[in-house]
């Protein structure tokens, strides 16, 4: 069936860089020495760990729960022993070091008991959110959202769309494109038990055209089912959550709102494979498709890589230079970012691992006074305007920048990919997004302060004025002549009071 | 374990609950101007300016009393704040007041601590717990680090320590003058 497809504005044709890692066929990496897994991998609260240096751990075993709702557990990827839980680098443009649990590998790799569900069509929605839940499953194609807060459409919320995003637009990865390709039955049945969950009415598997083979996979693994898979046109960043939406249904997500607003639920590729694996076997999400490449890298690859494994085990599988490393990425070229160094571990979220020589990226240039050419507003996929927040944010103006709806900003890095006067716009966009939070903290904290200073000081009035009547009561008591019991009073308290009376009179007769 | 846990907890929450009812219950109907620039200065409620909190050095500046360059912990960008709010020019931090320092945090040693109560009684936004001859803990998302717990304490268990930078706290820098390039190439320009 042909659908009708509609256009974002904006976007950029890149040069895709794929087919160096996307030629072979996906293998296992060898089972790492340690394995390192940050209890904060997701979106929202991190995980709490439940495990303690000199624990033995199962393949499969929960080392670290949820705490709070948005959050989610984090599962041994292999069996062996815990031999650290403390700060360790992470994989974060920030190069600092979070919670860590680190596990020294036993090589037996032997799971722990796993627990089956049995047919899902029988399990209700919840049961089966709270099964995906405690799999720690999270949105696999980007910001790492745990995906069992996706399956809710929320009271009165009817899903009508349900989008499976295999659009993979960003150069040089390819491990959703490997994955669609050798299991794409797998992504076919995450995708209805997710359907199942949220009672979509429709389901359309989105794909770039300039994958047919996964495309021919998909179509083949949804042959009979009333799943429509779909070729987009290939453009960056068609695979942005709101891009495809809109390609594929020609409606809009408002500014501040979410697909479901508009009865629209995206989930990735990876994320069904994942749900399926969790649903079907009673797996965690202990490992992930990963694409490692680059010109540095000698042999570019997918690998099904644990999570926890460190990013060095990747480059000396694949084959590396460290003499002529330009430039190591988490992430692809345009919305990646820098790793501090090969020591770190890859996470839930981490879909491509970008070893660049010199040779490979854009040389330096010299950064020039905007000329106003409107070139970033052209290429914006958002419809911002790329130059008036880049004046803002450089002047530092976060009020104004925050007019022109800097958090609708993507930061898929169009503005400054065609940019000529090479500004890094989305550099200042990042930096005026961070500060603004940072301040808006900053505010929360010192608000509470006042609080608390205000109370305190009402408190001490309080007590200053409780103790003044203490004392002039005190006072009056001692004065007062003790008055005639009303009846009412108990008689153990009057002879009481009477006794106390007789000690007052006696201790005077005696000054 | 489990059960200093909850009880903290349930402190806390209860501290939420009296916190959210004295701002409604005690609402200061002061002088608006004051209130405005009350709402500026940051709370550290150190006395760095010469007064009692930021309250009364707030109403000082209202009243034409005091300077607005005597607050430290606001910096260059508090002065320059109320300088806008009063439509005068701003001026440098006044060096009699103190200095810019880091953001930090007070640390009871608890094994040295005698719980003598004498840091309670200093802390201006009630941020330590403990009670008589008992071990005293500051809760360090409350703590304004304004230093005023560290001089009475008998035993010099209190220490100021820079507030450890985490990811939930950082924040990009500035771009430089001349930025790494784009990582792809065939970028425009
Ligand atoms: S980075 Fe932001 S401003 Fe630039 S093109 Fe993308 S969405 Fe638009
Ligand atoms: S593309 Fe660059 S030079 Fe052109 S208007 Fe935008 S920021 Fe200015
Ligand atoms: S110096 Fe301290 S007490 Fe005075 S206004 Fe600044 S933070 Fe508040
Ligand atoms: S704990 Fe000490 S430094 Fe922190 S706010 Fe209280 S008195 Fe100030």
């Amino acid at each position: 069936m042909i659908r009708r497809l509609w256009k974002f504005n904006g976007g950029v044709h890149l040069p895709a860089h794929k087919e160096e890692s996307a030629s072979h066929p996906v293998r296992r990496a060898p089972l790492p020495k340690r394995l390192i897994l940050p209890l904060h991998q997701h979106i929202g609260e991190s995980a709490e760990a439940v495990v303690k240096a000199g624990d033995r751990v199962l393949k499969g075993q929960m080392i670290a729960h949820a705490k709070g709702f948005v959050s989610a557990p984090v599962h041994a990827p292999s069996s062996g022993v815990v031999v650290e839980t403390g700060d360790l680098p992470v994989p974060h443009p920030s190069g600092l070091s979070a919670p860590c649990i680190v596990i020294e590998t036993d090589g037996a790799d032997q799971w722990t008991q796993l627990q089956t569900h049995g047919d899902y069509t029988r399990l209700d929605p919840s049961a089966l959110r709270n099964i995906i839940r405690e799999a720690g499953i999270v949105g696999l194609g980007g910001a790492g959202f745990p995906s069992f807060i996706k399956l809710n459409p929320g009271p009165g919320k009817a899903v009508n769309t349900l989008i499976l995003n295999g659009v993979e637009c960003e150069p040089y990865i390819t491990c959703d494109d490997m994955l669609m390709r050798e299991r794409a039955p797998d992504i076919i049945a995450g995708l209805r038990i997710i359907r199942h969950a949220l009672r979509a009415r429709e389901c359309i598997v989105a794909i770039e055209d300039n994958k047919p083979g996964a495309y021919a996979a998909m179509c083949a693994a949804a042959a009979g089912t009333d799943i429509h898979v779909v070729q987009v046109p290939t453009i960056y960043p068609a695979g942005g959550e709101k891009q495809l939406i809109k390609v594929l249904t020609g409606m809009e997500v408002p500014g501040n709102g979410l697909p479901i607003h508009i009865g629209v639920v995206c989930h990735n590729v990876g994320t069904a494979a994942a749900v399926y694996r969790a649903v079907e076997y009673g797996e965690p999400l202990i490992s992930r498709y990963m694409t490692i490449t680059g010109g540095n890298i000698a042999q570019p690859r997918n690998l099904e890589v644990l999570i926890g494994t460190p990013v060095k085990d990747l480059l000396d599988e694949c084959g590396w230079n460290p003499a002529t490393l330009d430039r190591l990425l988490m992430g692809g070229p345009m919305m990646g970012f820098a790793l501090p160094g090969d020591d770190v571990p890859v996470i839930k979220t981490t879909n491509c691992i970008l070893a660049m020589t010199a040779a490979d990226s854009q040389p330096q240039r010299p950064v020039m006074p905007c000329i106003r050419c409107g070139a970033c507003a052209d290429a914006c996929p958002v419809n911002l305007l790329p130059q008036q927040l880049y004046w803002h944010a450089h002047a530092k103006d976060l009020d104004k920048v925050q007019e022109y709806n800097l958090f609708d900003c993507i930061e898929c890095g169009c503005c400054s990919y065609v940019c000529p006067s090479n500004i890094p716009l989305v550099h200042y966009y990042r930096y005026a997004k961070t500060e603004i939070w940072a301040k808006e903290r900053e505010k929360q904290k010192a608000e509470a302060a006042r609080l608390r200073y205000e109370f305190r000081l009402q408190r001490i009035e309080r007590e200053k004025t409780e103790r003044a009547a203490k004392h002039t009561q005190k006072k009056e008591e001692l004065t007062a002549a003790p008055v005639d019991p009303s009846g009412t009073k108990k008689a153990a308290i009057v002879a009481a009071m009477e006794r106390a009376q007789a000690k007052r009179e006696e201790v005077k007769s005696e000054e | 374990m489990f059960v200093a846990i909850i009880a903290l907890g349930a402190l806390a929450a209860a501290f939420g609950l009296i916190l959210g009812y004295a701002a409604i219950r005690f609402k200061v109907e002061g002088d608006p101007l004051a209130e405005k620039i009350n709402a500026i200065l940051p709370q550290t409620q150190c006395g760095q300016c010469g007064y009692p909190g930021c309250r009364p050095y707030a109403e000082a500046i209202a009243r034409g009393e005091a300077d607005i360059n005597q607050c430290p912990p606001g910096g260059e960008a508090g002065v320059v704040k109320l300088a806008d709010l009063l439509g005068r020019d701003p001026k440098p931090l006044s060096a009699e007041h103190g200095q810019v320092k880091p953001k930090m945090v007070a640390v009871i040693d608890e094994s040295i601590c005698i719980g003598c109560t004498l840091c309670i009684q200093a802390c201006p936004v009630d941020a330590i717990l403990g009670a008589a001859k008992q071990m005293h803990t500051i809760i360090a998302k409350e703590c304004t680090g304004c230093e005023l717990c560290v001089a009475p304490c008998p035993v010099n268990c209190i220490e100021m320590v820079p507030l450890k930078p985490d990811i939930a706290h950082w924040t990009w820098t500035f771009p430089d003058e001349q930025p790494q390039p784009p990582a792809l190439k065939g970028a425009q320009g």
